[in-house]
């Protein structure tokens, strides 16, 4: 094999390990070594699992006795608002500092019974309150693409150790984007399945009624197979959907996309965003013509009351979830919460108020039933809509001092679909100023199939698939 | 002198029997348990951990509902009741606000008052403090095997006029509960926890409103009132407060010293922050699933003790067989053997219910038998107090014969053999 281990993709991965060409224990220790040697710089890891390669030598048997497992022998990385025993869960806040959990979540339970390792927990904001990273209480972690700019986020350790291949799949969350814009930021495929597709078990909860776990991969191929491996009903999980569950990987089989009609939404190619950007944009939509898709101009509600929602919605569910780290249990006391916990703590409690909850919460749950019935009338008409997944490239770092909607305004692409519970991938379709721009292709719910495999086509005849260089070697 | 009237509103908070708690596989039968062996993520609130309903107890809650003649709300969901408390590991209680399973019902006191019923929802309970002193110290204690355990509560509209009422409309929910199946109720466990809400009309003038916080038996509860409407008549001659929105109270009961004492003064009403629970889908009950509860509902009390009298058992005999499941069958099981005599027999502890009853009942009314010239009385007496009866089934209309055969039972206090009785009577109006 010419390619190094690190280039490989997990379905190469998969069969190299089949045919022999390396064992498990070679590629655990390559990606420790990559962890090692670039992750004082990244800030992407905030924990790594040394007893991995133990971990792998056991699966090298398997291997050797012939057991078949999806993910056998396969490191990947998890984003550290998920339960790992074992291994500390912080949710990148110093409130759950050296917390290690008493159960598994249900993710990383399915990975493991998949036979995959878990190298380490990704870094992320506090509590995945952010689209930067840049609020983790464990200090930012840089954008491997240009170590002067953020990732994004809130899964933004998860996309930076994906693109600088210190791991070749992780695990994120995304309750309004914190799948998909960290993945265009660092230039990889991020994939955020229908609410209710993979269970929340064991995540620590940020928006309950939209959180919904996601892969960070290195193309859609692999994105599939991991969903594929974690998805499903689970008992632990009441709002888990009992749907059955394809084999996403094996079904991506489009060689053009005739049939398909795609919507590209007037009001997601805003005002304020740069020209490059939108033109990126119309390429992407061009090029899926050329497949045979058949690409029409539709109006969708104004995003900016996405954003309305989403900010009382959200905030009123964070000022609930968070009530449990009360300052008794834990070992740290609410004082360790930082501000931006506060600001949502504060607004939230606020919104759900005698008096504000009708003004507030009543009218967001009113409007967000308006955005869901939008949709749903869209996709009796279109398979999928398309747009960007960011308004621009990754931004600088400290983009977020003193712009306490920042999330909000760096996901107001995605935030209508999250409302909406919808599936969606975020796949590179260019560069702008030498970063990476993400195009999103979104579907209804429980349309994974589908929507995966426009973005696979859309991918293999695309060139935008790249890794920054200076962690090629 | 003043008029004085009561005004009392019950809550009742009954534990529900089930095998695992509202939202976990864990154990909900707690009591007596070594502290924190029953829990999981789930009841302990943990990081990333959700609830998800136990089916049984939202069926049970309906039942309850059912038996207290409320509408069940067909559409219906969780939602988050937040306060601070170190009892409430999540920093809220997973209960109903707008929506409660079961609403607007009744429930008819012996005088035939209809007392109504504003709601019956459900809820998980809290953990439990423990306030010790521990190798000299004062500490508090956690303990989470309650945590989670299914909570109904039933809210009675302020339509309880006297102590006798209210200690009446407790043993009635008491009653049917544990008819239902769905709880023991038992008190001393803390399965069953009254809190009544009491002011007076003075002359017009009503007092300030007081919450009596978790009273475990009906005595207590009606020592409580009785203490609430002197303490409460002293303290408006006092000062006359009168009820307003910031002067509610919440007092607990001294059973020891047998007063109330003040926990709480709430400044105004406290704001729960309520909002659907979104770990929760919201729940639709179908009518076929209610159609399918109330085919199974036993019989309830009040049914019982209605169907016994009828029979020719006294109603004191009646209101205590309603509640022995075994002296029940028992009576079932024996239809030949007067039933009025059986009763009282059973009673009064006469009868072995293991045993051969109707052997045990011959030997025991041998001496006794029926005075056929006392029954005859009290057939003349029946007979000429309900001339217009009487007359009806002269006319053809045999079907009142019951009426007239169950008056005769009753003023023979149970004791007539009603084969003998309805001979005289059909020989007396032919």
């Amino acid at each position: 094999m010419n390619k190094q281990i690190h280039e490989l993709s997990v379905v190469e991965l998969i069969r190299g390990l089949e045919d022999g060409h390396f064992s498990s224990v070679e590629i655990v220790k390559h990606y420790l070594d990559r962890i090692n040697r670039y992750n004082s710089e990244l800030n992407a890891f905030l924990y790594v699992n040394e007893d991995a390669i133990k971990q792998a030598e056991k699966i090298d048997k398997e291997i050797a006795n012939g057991n078949q497992k999806p993910l056998l022998g396969i490191p990947l990385a998890v984003k550290d608002n998920f339960l790992t025993m074992g291994m500390p869960t912080t949710a990148g806040s110093l409130i759950l500092k050296g917390y290690y959990p008493q159960y598994e979540s249900t993710v990383s339970k399915r990975f493991l019974a998949a036979g995959a390792i878990i190298l380490g927990k990704t870094n992320m904001d506090a509590w995945a309150h952010g689209s930067s990273t840049e609020t983790s209480q464990y200090g930012p972690t840089l954008n491997p693409w240009d170590l002067g700019h953020l990732p994004g986020g809130s899964s933004g350790g998860s996309a930076a150790a994906v693109a600088a291949q210190l791991v070749p799949v992780a695990i994120g969350s995304e309750t309004a984007g914190s799948v998909r814009q960290p993945a265009a930021w660092c230039g990889v495929t991020g994939f955020k399945p229908s609410y209710g597709r993979v269970s929340r078990y064991g995540v620590i909860a940020m928006a309950s009624s939209t959180d919904s776990p996601g892969p960070i991969a290195r193309n859609v191929e692999d994105a599939a197979l991991v969903t594929s491996a974690i998805a499903g009903a689970d008992p632990y999980d009441a709002t888990s959907s009992s749907k059955e569950v394809e084999k996403y990987h094996q079904l991506l089989k489009r060689k053009d996309l005739k049939g398909i009609k795609i919507a590209l939404v007037k009001e997601y190619l805003l005002p304020t965003m740069r020209t490059e950007v939108k033109t990126l944009i119309h390429n992407a939509a061009k090029h899926l013509e050329s497949l045979g898709a058949k690409v029409e101009e539709i109006s969708l509600l104004d995003p900016k009351y996405a954003i309305g929602v989403y900010t009382v919605v959200m905030r009123s569910e964070v000022s609930s979830n968070l009530a449990r780290f009360d300052g008794i249990r834990y070992g740290t006391g609410r004082e360790m919460f930082a501000d931006e916990a506060k600001r949502r703590i504060m607004l939230g409690a606020y919104t759900l108020s005698a008096g504000y909850y009708e003004a507030y919460y009543k009218k967001a749950v009113a409007v967000r039933t308006k955005i869901v019935s939008e949709f749903e009338n869209t996709f009796k008409e279109y398979d999928a809509y398309i747009g960007a997944v960011s308004p621009g490239p990754a931004l600088k770092l400290g983009a977020t001092k003193n712009e306490p909607m920042f999330g909000e305004m760096e996901d107001i692409l995605v935030e209508p679909s999250s409302l909406a519970g919808l599936t969606g991938a975020g796949v590179p379709c260019g560069f702008v100023d030498g970063l990476p721009i993400g195009l999103q292709i979104t579907g209804n719910q429980f349309e994974e199939t589908k929507i995966l495999d426009i973005a696979h086509l859309y991918q293999q005849t695309t060139e935008f698939n790249k890794f920054p260089e200076k962690y090629q070697k | 002198m003043s008029h004085i009237s009561l005004i009392i509103g019950l809550e009742v908070h009954v534990e529900l029997t089930t095998r695992s708690k509202m939202f976990c596989a864990c154990p909900a039968d707690h009591f007596g348990k070594d502290p924190n062996t029953q829990t999981c993520p789930v009841c302990l609130g943990l990081p990333g951990a959700l609830p998800v309903p136990n089916q049984q107890a939202i069926e049970d809650t309906i039942k309850i509902g059912l038996a207290l003649n409320c509408k069940v709300n067909e559409n219906t969901h969780f939602d988050r009741k937040q306060y601070f408390y170190p009892d409430l590991p999540k920093g809220y209680q997973i209960s109903q606000y707008d929506q409660p399973l079961c609403k607007d019902g009744f429930l008819t006191l012996d005088s035939g008052k209809k007392i109504r019923l504003l709601r019956v929802h459900l809820e998980e309970d809290t953990g439990k403090l423990q306030h010790i002193t521990l190798n000299d110290e004062r500490v508090s204690l956690i303990d989470f095997n309650r945590s989670g355990v299914p909570l109904v509560e039933i809210v009675s509209e302020p339509d309880i006029a006297s102590t006798a009422e209210a200690k009446e409309y407790l043993k009635k929910i008491h009653a049917i509960v544990r008819q239902l199946g769905v709880t023991t109720a038992d008190m001393e466990k803390g399965q069953m926890r009254l809190e009544p809400t009491i002011n007076l009309n003075i002359d017009g003038h009503f007092t300030p409103l007081v919450e009596l916080k978790n009273i475990n038996s009906f005595n207590f509860a009606a020592l409580a009132i009785d203490y609430e409407v002197s303490r409460q008549t002293a303290a408006f001659e006092k000062d006359g407060l009168e009820k307003s929105k910031s002067n509610k109270q919440t007092r607990g009961y001294d059973s020891a010293l047998k007063i109330t004492f003040l926990q709480r003064q709430k400044e105004e009403a406290k704001d729960y922050r309520y909002f659907p629970e979104p770990d929760i889908p919201p729940l639709r009950i179908s009518p076929s699933v209610i159609e399918k509860i109330q085919s199974e509902m036993p019989q309830l009390p009040d049914a019982i003790i209605s169907q016994l009298i009828a029979l020719g058992v006294k109603p004191a005999d009646a209101l205590i067989l309603s509640r022995d499941k075994t002296a029940l069958t028992v009576l079932k099981s024996n239809p030949d053997v007067q039933p009025g005599r059986l009763s009282s027999l059973i009673v009064n502890k006469k009868i072995d219910l293991s045993g051969n009853i109707k052997e045990q009942f011959e030997k025991l009314t041998a001496i006794g038998e029926t005075d056929t010239g006392k029954l005859t009385a009290f057939v003349d007496e029946v007979l000429a107090q309900n001339p217009k009866v009487v007359e009806e089934y002269k006319k053809g209309k045999t079907a009142v014969l019951g009426f007239l055969i169950g008056a005769v039972m009753k003023l023979s206090q149970g004791q007539a053999d009603a084969k003998s009785v309805t001979q005289l009577i059909i020989q007396k109006l032919k």
